[in-house]
């Protein structure tokens, strides 16, 4: 396929796995400890599982994942308000595939389908749309998931029904923004890192700019990525040339798809329909200042927040599950307790072990499954 | 969900909501071009164009010129590579 198999080329990734070994022996302080890059998305985290990217590097190089999926950051009672609002008569609950599968504190989105409720998976916010146009008899809600990506697609759905005057269309609003995100992690206390790859797709959004605190304020280098192997690679040695130099700065290996001002009609429409929130409660990160964003009141007929009873209940996660842990980097998947015995893809216990982008799921998918657990044996 | 599809818009399929068909990976799907469309200009000039679309919309253009350099730069630091293994290996 165009703009993808010239990057997945595997003669060429052999080649720069020889530049980045080259580089890191000329980097003396990852003799001590190994350098840890964090990639903040979790489509970045699929990719180096998928390619088995983590293998080829040295061992003075660490991957740590980053809480870049979106359904997998969703404490457990935000499933449990999913549940509520598919459950209410009447309603016609929408979400993307990811989320149908994420265990709730009673069940999950696919349980309440099998028990009546009328839930549907959508490839798009706009596929949600049409619904509420086929069934104008019934109150339609699209569960608004993800960072920058997919935040402009519910703006410019919204914005499409307000156009129309669509009145049995409305969005619960779980959309999260990349930089206290990003900024969080760096001023949390276990997080020892040396650089990051900055978000994609995230970025073709935002653009380059507001990465910029990384290198000025925290002192690390961070290179935007794209999402082939050859891409990865290109960026993790961009990153350590950076190292090497003591001269962090933020790099764009994306440049293909990602402009330094981002892309301006996206962020018009974000900035049309959403605004912060004071704080927003995260998975295993606790609660994150200004790192939701809500709907305005201008469009306060498409918050299903404001037109539905939702219970918004505090649910700790059960205690066998080391999802926050995961989550942050402090632990790598097969390292939690449950991985592989009572938390696998077929019943996932956390959201990581469901959705794509989650880094348990990845591991179980593509990791090396049988050493880990002949090592637990 | 972060992952977006690169495809190429092969028709304007509703010129004021933006809509076009886009063809990913041999299959065609109607995506919202509202983000692409340069301002001021009429959605056909997005036909032909390599985009990435994300759960429906297409989020940027891919610039092929760029992917290209991309690539060459990368066969440079794999030309650059060769050569110091080889001076290191040299007379070792
Ligand atoms: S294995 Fe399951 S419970 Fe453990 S961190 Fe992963 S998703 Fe959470």
């Amino acid at each position: 396929m165009k703009f993808v198999d010239e990057f997945r080329d595997p003669e060429r990734a052999r080649r720069l796995v020889a530049a980045i070994e080259g580089l890191v022996a000329d980097i003396p302080t990852c003799r001590e400890r190994p350098l840890s890059i964090m990639e903040v998305c979790g489509g970045h985290t699929h990719a180096i599982f998928k390619f088995g990217i983590e293998g080829m590097l040295p061992e003075e190089i660490e991957l740590v994942h980053g809480p870049g999926c979106p359904v997998c950051v969703l404490p457990m009672g935000r499933v449990d308000d999913c549940v509520a609002l598919a459950e209410t008569p009447g309603v016609i609950f929408t979400t993307f595939g990811d989320a149908m599968r994420v265990p709730g504190s009673r069940k999950s989105l696919l349980q309440a389908k099998a028990e009546g409720a009328d839930v549907r998976m959508v490839y798009s916010p706009l596929d949600a749309l049409a619904i509420a146009r086929r069934h104008p008899d019934r109150e339609v809600v699209f569960f608004g998931l993800g960072f920058e990506t997919t935040m402009p697609a519910t703006a410019l759905t919204i914005l499409q029904a307000e156009r129309e005057g669509i009145r049995n269309f409305s969005v619960f609003c779980n959309h999260i923004t990349i930089i206290p995100t990003i900024k969080a992690i760096l001023d949390s206390p276990d997080m020892q890192l040396d650089g990051f790859l900055g978000p994609g797709h995230v970025s073709a959004v935002i653009g380059t700019r507001p990465y910029r605190f990384i290198p000025e304020v925290y002192g690390r280098p961070v290179v935007i990525a794209g999402f082939e192997p050859l891409d990865i690679l290109h960026a993790l040695w961009r990153v350590l040339v950076q190292i090497r130099e003591g001269r962090p700065r933020v790099e764009n290996q994306y440049h293909r798809v990602v402009r330094e001002e981002g892309n301006r009609a996206a962020l018009a429409a974000i900035e049309r329909v959403f605004e912060l929130r004071e704080f927003f409660e995260w998975r295993g990160l606790g609660s994150i200042d200004h790192s939701g964003v809500r709907i305005r009141d201008a469009y306060a007929r498409f918050d299903a927040e404001r037109r539905f009873s939702i219970p918004a209940l505090k649910i700790a996660d059960p205690r066998s599950c080391q999802c926050g842990e995961v989550l942050k980097g402090v632990l790598k998947p097969w390292q939690c307790k449950v991985f592989g015995t009572a938390c696998t893809p077929e019943t996932p216990l956390g959201a990581l072990m469901v959705s794509s982008e989650g880094a348990c799921a990845a591991w179980y998918q593509y990791g090396d499954l049988d050493r880990v657990m002949e090592a637990r044996a | 969900m972060c992952l977006g599809i690169p495809g190429r818009v092969v028709a304007i399929t509703d010129a004021e909501r933006r809509l076009g068909l886009v063809e990913i990976a041999g299959t065609r799907r109607e995506v919202s071009l509202a983000c692409v469309v340069e301002p001021d200009r009429a959605p056909e000039t997005c036909v032909g164009a390599w985009v990435l679309v994300h759960v429906g919309f297409a989020l940027a253009r891919i610039g092929e010129e760029e992917a290209r350099a991309t690539l060459a730069v990368l066969e440079e630091l794999g030309e650059v590579q060769e050569e110091l293994a080889a001076m290191r290996a040299s007379g070792s």
